[in-house]
């Protein structure tokens, strides 16, 4: 049996049949081949698959699809506009805040929430914030450095 | 310009932070089907039947294999065969793709289940119906070697693989401790980590009934050498039929150098049912199945003189090897562990001597830093704890004993007791200049009013020495390698004056496509975006050894430099000609032949447009501008460096808090220092984790009861501090570059720098020997009830 599901990712209207127990983050990557969000694990601890709902940080393997129906999703595909780079993705191109790549978008993810709600965070609570993510390559050194550089940027605008 | 010691910010990047990495499993080849594997939830177990009718008639399922339908294929291979002490060959069980009789380890693959849908594929697994009749299983192995342990392999009695042994008599040994001033004694467990790239394993093997050709995608390290193993030793099929694809990869740390038996079932079963299969690891798998590091039990003894001058080592150590041998696992305790054992010191006498051992686990191979952190955790727990015994500076401890500096041109390579030949060193700056960045000279007061106020700092040391790059083949090839450790890259000059570069190395992380094209650009003079790195694609790339053991710059880069000489050699025959002068009076330099002392040049693009069309061309030259070439090294080289921590132990929890890091590192000369910077963070954070938080917990029955993220601790963003490094530049001799190797000095130096930080911060307790992980649990333990036990 399958369920209708309609839901709005990267500002754009999609409809699918899904089965009920597909994960938010399998009808992403499978359904609407966006890659982009990735699986780390099978308990919810990495955070390779963050994406954001309605703006909040959102681990996309703890949520069904069809729980996320009537929402709007943004994933890493969404960030950028057109060729300009979110500020955080061209943070973290500069601080080499990346190596292997496969945590990024989770990472990218998470820092856009916590600067949502904290414009101007201290490095203690960056690594709060980012506890929710595992990195394996940067051992989180450059990835603080990006979210602080991006902090400045994203201030920067808005003044 | 030049590109060479520039922080050039990376070229791969765009596409991993636009969500446009193509990783294994993003791929999806029409008619994919997908792949479950059912696998055994005990650690040793006799299999009685395995009954797979129900599962066969479960929706979506198109095949089903079990250990009886590839009972005749060959298993996966070991890559190193290291014999016995007395000339015995090796022993090397069968790892079959899938077991039929017997499972060796909890995670053995016992069936296949291949579906439609992923979710098809794991229903299915769920109805297959295994009768196993669970065996005693052994996880230690120093157990698995005592009187009337469980047999893990029929045929290995008393469950060694082989023994070995390293370095100078041992008598001469045992009688230079016996009549030492002091002797520092420690036995210790390097614990089990598991690599956890973030990326699990993933394999997709494609049979094309058109051509008969097999494509595999895989998590792998190595294409090459998978595609060798996998044709060549498992399924016998030929290898110009074979194309391995190892695209954009997330980490591997070591565990992805392997070939693994998902891989051989993915390209087996695709020709079985002849469509694409897609088999990903749940991370629960990836605890299973990955190659684990470590798990090394040691013994070690070394002696001083009254005034702390080292005069022997001599070391014992059980190696856990795993149900298996995997890829280059029995290369790790012996030729990457005992031949480091000089350390950086002038110990003139020394001894070491290895069990690997079968075990009813999970294989062991080769982790970030691979036998080398298990070397200079060895070496560096030795000298603190020495240090402390004998109420010496323990920096001044390692200054009296570092071998002098040589540069391994006018001086001589340093000639270990332990096989190696050190190539250039040059070790006080490191532990020098580490000092000062500590401020040590005033640490130890801070210390003491710490104290004072009730609180636990400490300090650690950690100088290491690493051998990256291993080679020459011919030299690895007596030391038990089956493969020439060698690397390819061929540099193609388009028409245009554009370059691809093929390289054998590759990149899951390391910025290949940087810094290689940085070391291209610079060379021809040539903007770094006319330059592209094709990499991981044997169908693209000529041949490769693959990326581990620091080796991508150290040997792929040289066997780049040599394509780069062989194309401007070339062009100066051609550039000769267009301007009518002799090669002898050419220079090439900024992009251009000119005639010396002249303004009369010939640029990079004219001469390679010359060379494909060859019209006013030099008689008898072939056309085009495209060479390959391969490089094996003349040694290894030998990256070393100074760690210090400082660490706040909490009293009331046994909470340890890693409060700043310093680590100085010398990994030769730098083409990208923002890349070995990132490196050397990556390294550092894995090294401390293994030390504070990581590590394998196996029950008596063999479960691995921690094999989850929930579980297994790793370090996340709240546990590090921010790193503070340096580098000091020793050029490597011998190879075109001066460079080094930079992956894994990180995760060798900061282990040991932790944990003997902690035991300082213990030593007003007169504790000094705590295993690793040191968890709060076991200070606090340790604080409060020395029988490490607690009251509810």
């Amino acid at each position: 049996m399958k369920v209708k599901i309609s839901l709005s990712v990267n500002g754009k209207s999609y409809e699918r049949m899904v089965e009920p127990r597909t994960l938010l983050v399998h009808f992403l990557r499978e359904e609407l081949a966006m890659t982009g969000t990735h699986v780390g694990c099978d308990t919810s601890s990495c955070g390779a698959c963050t994406v954001l709902l309605d703006d909040k940080a959102l681990k996309s393997c703890t949520m069904l699809a069809c729980q996320a129906e009537g929402h709007q999703v943004t994933t890493i595909e969404g960030m950028a506009n057109g060729d300009n780079l979110h500020p955080l993705q061209q943070a973290f191109h500069e601080e080499h805040g990346l190596q292997c790549g496969f945590c990024t978008p989770g990472m990218i993810m998470n820092a856009a929430d916590l600067l949502s709600n904290n414009a101007n965070p201290t490095e203690h609570e960056i690594r709060e914030a980012l506890e929710g993510n595992f990195c394996r390559c940067t051992g989180y050194h450059n990835i603080i450095k990006s979210i602080q550089n991006a902090a400045a940027k994203m201030s920067a605008a808005t003044v | 310009m030049t590109f060479i010691g520039k922080s050039i910010k990376r070229v791969e990047d765009k596409r991993f932070i636009t969500g446009q990495g193509k990783y294994t499993d993003d791929i999806v080849l029409p008619q994919m089907t997908y792949a479950r594997f059912v696998r055994s939830p005990h650690a040793h177990a006799e299999i009685r039947s395995v009954d797979i009718s129900n599962a066969e008639k479960m929706p979506g399922v198109v095949k089903i294999f079990t250990g009886a339908d590839v009972a005749e294929i060959n298993g996966v291979p070991c890559g190193w065969q290291v014999d016995f002490i007395n000339g015995e060959t090796m022993k090397e069980p069968k790892h079959p793709l899938l077991v039929k009789d017997k499972a060796m380890h909890a995670g053995d693959a016992v069936a296949m289940v291949i579906a439609e849908t992923y979710g098809q594929a794991k229903d299915a697994a769920e109805m297959i119906i295994v009768d196993y009749n669970p065996l005693p299983a052994v996880t230690d192995a120093k157990a698995a070697m005592e009187e009337g342990a469980p047999q893990v392999h029929p045929d290995v009695p008393g469950n060694l693989a082989f023994d070995w042994e390293l370095g100078n008599a041992k008598d001469e040994v045992d009688a230079a401790i016996e009549n030492a001033h002091h002797v520092t004694t420690l036995e210790f467990i390097n614990n089990r980590v598991v690599p956890n790239a973030i990326e699990p394993r993933s394999a997709i093997g494609h049979f094309d009934t058109s051509n008969d050709k097999y494509t595999l995608y895989t998590s792998t390290q190595n294409p090459h050498l998978v595609r060798l193993l996998l044709c060549a030793f498992v399924l016998g099929i030929p290898e110009h039929k074979v194309r391995v694809v190892g695209p954009d990869v997330g980490g591997g740390f070591g565990s992805k150098i392997f070939h693994y038996t998902e891989e051989a079932m993915v390209i087996w079963g695709s020709n079985q049912i002849k469509r694409p299969i897609k088999w990903t690891a749940e991370r629960s798998e990836s605890f299973l199945t990955d190659a684990h590091g470590r798990d090394h039990r040691t013994k070690a003894q070394m002696a001083f003189d009254k005034d702390g001058k080292v005069l022997a080592l001599k070391a014992h150590t059980y190696a856990n090897m795993g149900a298996y041998l995997s890829t280059f696992a029995p290369a790790v305790p012996t030729y990457l562990h005992g031949t480091l054992l000089q350390g950086l010191y002038t110990t003139p006498l020394i001894h070491v001597h290895v069990n690997a051992v079968f075990t009813n686990t999970n294989a062991v191979d080769a982790y970030r830093g691979a036998g080398r952190p298990e070397a200079t955790y060895l070496l560096e727990r030795l000298m603190d704890t020495a240090a402390l015994e004998m109420n010496m500076d323990p920096a001044e401890l390692r200054f009296k004993n570092f071998i002098p500096k040589f540069n391994g041109v006018e001086e001589p390579g340093y000639q270990t007791q332990v096989a190696l030949q050190y190539d250039s060193g040059d070790y006080h700056p490191v532990l020098k200049r580490a000092l000062e960045m500590v401020g040590y000279e005033n640490f130890r007061a801070e210390q003491k009013a710490a104290l004072d106020s009730g609180k636990l700092l400490g300090i650690g040391f950690s100088t290491y020495i690493e051998a990256c790059g291993i080679a020459p083949s011919a030299v690895v090839g007596a030391l038990g390698a089956r493969a020439g450790l060698f690397e390819s890259a061929q540099v193609r000059v388009q028409p245009t004056g554009k370059v691809s570069v093929y390289s054998g190395s590759h990149s899951h992380g390391q910025g290949h496509e940087t810094t290689f094209a940085q070391i291209v650009a610079d060379r021809f003079g040539i903007p770094l975006e006319d330059v592209d790195i094709v990499h991981g694609d044997s169908d693209a790339v000529a041949f490769g050894m693959g990326t581990y053991g620091s080796r991508s710059l150290a040997v792929g880069g040289s066997a780049i430099v040599k394509s780069i000489d062989k194309v401007i050699e070339k062009g100066t025959k051609i550039a000769a000609h267009l301007l009518e002068a002799s090669e002898e009076d050419l220079e090439f330099a900024e992009g251009k032949w000119t005639v010396k002392g002249t303004d009369k040049s010939v640029s990079f693009g004219d001469v390679s447009l010359t060379s494909y069309v060859p019209h006013n061309y030099p008689e008898g030259l072939e056309p085009g501008l495209d060479f390959s070439s391969f490089y094996d090294p003349a040694n290894f080289t030998y990256p070393f460096g100074a760690h210090v921590a400082i660490v706040e132990v909490e009293k009331e929890t046994g909470k340890t808090t890693l409060k700043r890091f310093i680590a100085v590192d010398d990994v030769g000369n730098v083409i990208n220092p923002m890349i070995v910077d990132g490196q050397i963070h990556g390294g550092l954070a894995q090294g401390i984790g293994q030390a504070l938080c990581e590590g394998t917990i196996y029950d008596d029955s063999g479960q691995l009861v921690n094999g989850s993220y929930m579980d297994y601790v790793m370090p996340r963003a709240d546990d590090l501090p921010q790193f503070e490094i340096d580098r000091t530049v020793t050029p490597c001799p011998h190879n075109p570059l001066g460079v080094k190797g930079a992956g894994e000095a990180g995760c060798i130096g900061s282990t040991p720098a932790v944990v003997n930080a902690v035991m300082d911060a213990l030593s007003p307790y007169g504790i000094y020997d705590v295993q690793m992980p040191i968890t709060s649990e076991k200070i606090w333990n340790i604080l409060n009830d020395d029988s490490g036990e607690t009251e509810e």
